[in-house]
Parts: C-alpha cells; sequence; structure tokens
C-alpha cells in the first residue's frame, strides 16, 4: 500500500489556495473572452473589459482576482489502496491556513451565531469519496459568498419534471438579478436525497464549461437552459445584454419514487478552483 | 455614456447632476463598511452615540478587502451584495451620508432614501477586486478593528471608477428580467 506523508497533502492544500484565488481556469477566462465579443451593450462592454483586465492584472501581481477569496471547499478522492501517514483532515486544515495567511487572502469564516472570525479561513468544508487505485486528488475551490446567497435547495414532485427544475432555476436567476455577479455558471443537483443533490450541484460547478454531458437527452437539457436563461437579458453585473450566464451543467442521480429533489448552485463569473494528483 | 470626475464629500450639486447609466471616476476619501461594521453603527444609533467618522456628504463602500501584501495599501478590494445593508441605508441617508457604493438592487426603500436626500447609488465591478484596488492609494483603519476585513477603513482614492446605478430621480440602470415563459416540456395535471 502506498504512503503519503500529511505533510505533503499540506503543502499542496497551500499551493492550491494560491493558485486558484490569483488564476482562472482557461475554459472560463475563454468563455469570458467569447461573451466581450457578442455584447453590444456599451455597459456591459465596460463591465467584462475591466473583469478581464481583472484577470490578467491577478495573474501578474499575485493579487487575489476577487477580496471574497471563498469559503474554502474541498472535493478528496481517496485511493483505497493508499493511506495518509497521519491526520489528512487536519493536513488539509493546515494547508488553507498556511496558503491563507502566505497568499494575503482574505479569511471569510465566522461562528454562524457569534459571528465571531475565526481569522484563518478554516475550518474548511471537505467533501471525502473513496475510489479504486492508489491515488489522491484533491479539488479546491474558493466559494465565495455573494452567488452561494443565491442558491436555493428544495423538493418538488415527480409530476414537475425537467419544466418543473427549469421554472425553478429561472426564477432563482430572474430573482437573484444582479447580486451573484453574472455571467454565472449554474449547478443543477438533480435526483439523489435532498443533501444529495446539494453536494451534486456543487460537483457540477467542476466540470469544464466547454464539455458534454455524456448523456445526449442531458446534455440538449443544459443547452436549452442556458438559452432560455441568456433570454432573461439580465446580463453581465445586471446591467442588461446576451450573456446572464456562461455555463449550465448537470449531475443526476436516482432518487425516491415520491421525491424530485432539485439544488441550484449558483457560481460568479469569478469560477475559481484547481486540483491536484499526488 | 456620460462621464463625470468627482471628488467627496459630496453634495447636491454633484449628486442632483448623475444619472442612471453615468460612469463616475471619483476622488477623495471613502468609507468602508459592510455586515458586521452596520450591525455596530446601528447599535451607536440605537444608543444616541456619535459615529466614528462624519456622515456629512460622506460615501459608503460596501467592501471587505484582501489583507495587503507588502508594497501595497490594500490588498483586493472589490465591492460587495448590497442590499444585506438595505434595514440601516435609509437612515444613514437621512443623516448626510450622500452615496453607496455595492453591487445588485437595492430595496424600495433604499430607493426612496435617494430620492428625499438626493443620494445615489454606484455599483463598482464585482470580481475585479485586484483592478479596483489599483485606485486605492490610501487606507487607515479608523473604526471596530476587531473586525478585522469587516473594520471601517478610511480609503483614499483615485479615478474609481463607478457606474451610477440609481440615480436620485428614480433612474436605475439595471435591466429588468424578461419575464418567464412556460417551456416546450410543461404538463400539468389541472387542465
Amino acid at each position: 500500500m502506498r504512503t503519503i506523508p500529511a505533510a505533503e497533502v499540506t503543502r499542496a492544500v497551500r499551493a492550491l489556495c494560491l493558485q486558484a484565488n490569483r488564476h482562472l481556469p482557461d475554459d472560463v477566462r475563454r468563455a469570458l473572452e467569447q461573451a466581450a465579443l457578442r455584447e453590444e451593450n456599451p455597459h456591459a462592454r465596460e463591465v467584462l473589459r475591466q473583469i478581464r483586465e481583472n484577470c490578467a492584472l491577478a495573474a501578474a501581481t499575485g493579487l487575489p482576482l476577487c477580496q471574497d477569496t471563498g469559503l474554502a471547499v474541498f472535493f478528496v478522492t481517496l485511493g483505497q489502496e493508499v493511506r495518509v501517514d497521519g491526520d489528512l483532515t487536519a493536513a488539509i486544515q493546515e494547508g488553507v491556513r498556511r496558503g491563507y495567511a502566505d497568499g494575503f487572502l482574505r479569511a471569510s469564516v465566522c461562528h454562524p451565531f457569534s459571528r465571531r472570525n475565526t481569522g484563518d479561513n478554516t475550518p474548511a468544508v471537505i467533501h471525502y469519496d473513496l475510489a479504486p487505485g492508489g491515488g489522491l486528488r484533491i479539488v479546491f475551490m474558493p466559494k465565495g459568498g455573494g452567488a452561494e446567497n443565491m442558491s436555493r435547495v428544495t423538493v418538488i414532485t415527480p409530476a414537475e419534471g425537467w419544466e418543473g427544475i427549469a421554472a425553478f432555476t429561472l426564477r432563482r436567476v430572474s430573482e437573484a438579478r444582479s447580486n451573484p455577479c453574472p455571467p454565472v455558471v449554474i449547478g443543477l443537483g438533480v435526483g439523489g436525497s435532498l443533501e444529495q443533490a446539494a453536494l451534486l450541484a456543487k460537483k457540477a460547478l467542476l466540470r469544464p464549461l466547454d464539455d458534454l454531458h455524456p448523456d445526449p437527452d442531458l446534455a440538449r437539457k443544459e443547452t436549452a437552459l442556458l438559452e432560455r436563461v441568456n433570454a432573461l437579458g439580465i446580463g453581465p453585473m445586471g446591467l442588461g445584454g446576451r450573456t446572464t450566464c456562461l455555463g449550465v451543467k448537470i449531475l443526476a442521480a436516482p432518487c425516491h419514487i415520491a421525491s424530485l429533489p432539485l439544488a441550484v448552485n449558483i457560481q460568479c463569473h469569478s469560477s475559481r478552483h484547481a486540483e491536484v494528483e499526488l | 455614456m456620460p462621464r463625470h470626475r468627482l471628488t467627496t464629500p459630496l453634495g447636491d450639486a454633484e449628486t442632483t447632476l448623475l444619472r442612471a447609466g453615468d460612469l463616475v471616476l471619483l476622488n477623495g476619501f471613502l468609507y468602508t463598511a459592510r455586515d458586521a461594521a452596520h450591525q455596530r453603527l446601528a447599535g451607536l444609533l440605537e444608543q444616541g452615540l456619535p459615529l466614528p467618522f462624519d456622515l456629512d456628504g460622506a460615501v459608503l463602500y460596501y467592501v471587505g478587502p484582501t489583507p495587503p501584501p507588502p508594497g501595497r495599501v490594500i490588498g483586493s478590494a472589490g465591492p460587495t451584495t448590497s442590499y444585506r445593508m438595505d434595514g440601516l441605508t435609509p437612515r444613514l441617508h437621512s443623516l448626510g451620508l450622500k452615496a453607496t457604493i455595492g453591487k445588485g438592487p437595492r430595496s424600495p426603500e433604499v430607493l426612496l432614501a435617494l430620492k428625499e436626500y438626493r443620494a445615489v447609488y454606484f455599483g463598482a465591478t464585482g470580481g475585479a477586486g485586484a483592478l479596483l484596488s489599483t485606485h486605492i492609494t490610501g487606507a487607515e483603519t479608523i473604526a471596530f478593528p476587531d473586525l478585522g476585513t469587516e473594520a471601517i477603513r478610511r480609503l483614499r482614492v483615485s479615478d474609481l471608477p463607478l457606474l451610477v446605478i440609481n440615480d436620485c430621480l428614480g433612474g436605475e440602470l439595471y435591466a429588468r428580467p424578461v419575464p418567464i415563459r412556460p417551456g416546450r416540456d410543461r404538463i400539468s395535471f389541472s387542465g
């Protein structure tokens, strides 16, 4: 069985915190460039110009892309033939502590009732999956508060079906208007249980914007819903325009015959994530 | 789009000229305050105590910046969502506050206060915190240092780029979402 020292995990997580907060993934940058070509509204064009200039500046200076450097969310896939020498969870938390301090990132985590800031952006939210093999994959997503605040979980009836899912999503985006920093990415978690739907919605945000869902029916639904969201006309930062959304991504799971759990996780245009394979 | 270069403090002479959609390059001083600072300000007002800065002609920026790296006065410093501050905003306008800077729509009560007190609501570009920080040339914590990023800071700004979202005549720049139309896949048990 392969052994990975906990200190190696901490080093990798620290690096992920810096990388994700300074550099947008290539697919997101390309999507923003394409949006800038489509927009004719001068206010939308000005906002997209600032967003793209900001992206170049963050990469050049090491300043974080956004002052909201997020709640630190991790998706960890642990191979069943690998063991971590030490406390894996503690190693990830220590990586966050160091990454946020060394990168001059914002401590944005507080006690839910007293609202006292924990001071080091811990605790991170860590989701673990087991997988066959000897790998350890760590995906990091700094999730900003503005877009998370506009996200919702619900359970609709099976009779409402796809149109119920689409209508709930459209209402959410319409009510959110400029709050979540559009153009947004929409992660839809459909099926499973209440908490599984929420988790699927967040994981869906990690899919590349230019990928196609492997299920042709869901691929068609993603494209159709993206068009309907963009027809709302909210536009970049709510100023009106063709680009309200850069991508709709669905992850689905079987559910109870009585239920249709649904989560809409909204992600701002600064769709930051980074990953490492140890 | 019309452009204005303004310097704080702002008065009616400036705010009444501004229209939704105008571009403003703001100079002078701003005060930062977001959720926790607003709670503290509300507490001071409730007790009849003085606020830590002069509201007359003042501009509030809803921002919680990242810590300054060496050689910089501030880290990334873009706007946070404004609606969370809506509860206190009309009161602050009644006490002399002339403008707020944030992102996202405001409540009907805030929009009424803008008309009544001839104030404006500016939008800065969300997610452009690195870029916006290059327009901040000074930062000094003036109240509630225990709040960390949420402390009240006095910022000196140079040509900070803003859009007038809501003017004092009721004008609004934000697009109204197009009403949602039912899709083809809709089914109904009632009809």
